[in-house]
């Protein structure tokens, strides 16, 4: 017996222990996609924050456009959008040599992923950034700092203390939205459960699937609040 | 290129029709989720702030589970899972025939209960900010606890609860999206059978986007017209809203 048949066995299932090796692989594409897609759409975020506040005008229309649109529609319709709608122009990516990354569902749940929650990371910290009193930027201009390092040291650390939590929220959601991927045929957690119900028609395994989820979820959000915790140690507000 | 368009169209071959309806089924889930997602939320948010440690503990269970866990797996279970409970009933009962649960009224069940779940924080954050004396007054007025909560706090509460509140809506309106997969006819349903029969997916999911683009923006206009109506006469002190 491998490590991942024993949950099931330990608690007396048996479609837990059948299916424990596929939710097991599952739970590591789970991780896999949320991990990637908001470390990816994080860094797009400080990007499409900064030039939403301080960009050209023109930059700054777009970028609200973006995250309107991506913020305004659901995920579902995006994946299906990417995966299913651009898929459609196959021709076009072959010549562009870009076709292995739309036949992949991998690459289009990932693609969709990262371009979702970089609208709303943005939004995120384009408000932290924005609730740094202005006296903070002509401080730091006044101390003779140059506009690009004035940022990044002063403001953006204060913004990033501000931000924590609403990233944190972020991550959670993002755990729970990646379920989504099991519906363009992918077997992350929610994909191999749904196999696993498919096959045994034993709803307990969407049950144990659910624990699995909230286990994630709860290890992020204890992780999240150490995080904090530490962070703001200088701030004394506790 | 054009004639694509007719897809989109009203007359024959078209998906305009379609569309609509599956557009209509969309709102229609999404009012019917809000009423009662809302008051559940509420219901939890007073257990959350309760005297009683059984009633707390039971909020907290209840808002951790439901915000844990991913909206799709809550519409299976429920889906799935109230069915056979309810299969199981049915034939206990005896009753001839059998049972089973329209999926408009899972999808409502399954986003009501999330709804209430993130709701509830809402509802706690708000009931936090109304002072204790505005209740110790009511009830010094003669007013009973119910009374004093429906014609004091509530009023109130509706005020400080509105903006997380229609982000909550917001959220609904996109989370609708999901009840496509228990066969309900929203707008996702409609454009992923469009795109089985015409093989035109990126001009389908492409028009679902922009519907519920536009839902998302009227709703964003109405949510920001309820809050300055919600305002008015507190903006009057210096700028204390934002």
């Amino acid at each position: 017996m491998t490590w991942c048949e024993y949950p099931g066995w330990a608690v007396g299932s048996e479609v837990l222990q059948n299916y424990g090796c596929r939710m097991a692989t599952g739970v590591g594409l789970t991780l896999q996609l949320v991990a990637i897609s908001v470390s990816l759409g994080f860094l797009l975020a400080i990007g499409l924050a900064v030039a939403r506040l301080y960009g050209p005008r023109w930059a700054q229309v777009l970028i609200n456009g973006y995250t309107t649109f991506f913020r305004g529609t659901p995920l579902l319709c995006q994946l299906f959008l990417v995966y299913y709608g651009l898929g459609q122009f196959r021709l076009f990516w072959t010549d562009l040599g870009l076709w292995w990354f739309f036949r992949e569902p991998f690459y289009c749940a990932l693609l969709t992923f990262v371009i979702n929650t970089a609208a709303y990371q943005a939004e995120i910290l384009r408000g932290a950034i924005q609730s740094i009193p202005r006296g903070q930027f002509e401080g730091a201009l006044a101390l003779g700092l140059h506009r690009w390092s004035s940022l990044r040291h002063v403001i953006l650390p204060q913004a990033m203390i501000l931000a924590l939590r609403p990233l944190g929220n972020e991550l959670i959601v993002m755990i729970k939205s990646s379920a989504l991927a099991s519906l363009v045929t992918l077997y992350d957690l929610m994909g191999a459960t749904r196999l696993a119900f498919s096959r045994s028609f034993d709803l307990s395994i969407y049950l144990y699937a659910a624990l699995i989820y909230l286990l994630l979820v709860e290890i992020v959000r204890r992780v999240w609040d150490r995080l904090e915790l530490r962070l703001t140690r200088h701030m004394a507000l506790r | 290129m054009f004639d694509k368009f007719a897809l989109l169209g009203f007359g024959d071959g078209g998906w305009g029709l379609a569309l609509l309806q599956g557009a209509g089924i969309t709102i229609s889930i999404a009012l019917a989720t809000l009423p009662f997602g809302l008051a559940l939320g509420l219901v939890v948010a007073l257990g959350a702030r309760s005297q009683r440690s059984v009633l707390r503990l039971l909020a907290t269970a209840y808002t951790t589970v439901f915000r844990g866990v991913p909206e799709l797996l809550t519409l299976y279970i429920i889906y799935f899972g109230v069915q056979v409970l309810l299969q199981e009933a049915w034939r206990w009962l005896g009753l001839p025939g059998s049972f089973s649960m329209p999926p408009f009224v899972a999808g409502m069940v399954a986003l009501g209960v999330v709804l209430s779940a993130f709701s509830s924080e809402v509802w706690v954050g708000a009931l936090n900010s109304i002072p204790k004396g505005q209740r110790e007054a009511a009830a010094a007025l003669g007013l009973s606890k119910g009374q004093a909560f429906r014609l004091v706090v509530f009023p109130q509460l509706i005020r400080v609860a509105l903006p997380g509140l229609g982000n909550n809506w917001m959220v609904l309106l996109k989370e609708t999206s999901l009840v496509s997969v228990i066969t309900l006819p929203d707008i996702m349903f409609i454009t992923t059978r469009a795109n089985v029969a015409t093989k035109e997916p990126f001009l389908f999911f492409g028009a679902a986007m922009a519907i519920y683009l536009v839902f998302s923006m009227i709703s964003a206009w109405g949510i920001g017209r309820m809050e300055a109506r919600a305002n008015r006469g507190i903006a009057a002190f210096g700028g204390a809203t934002r």
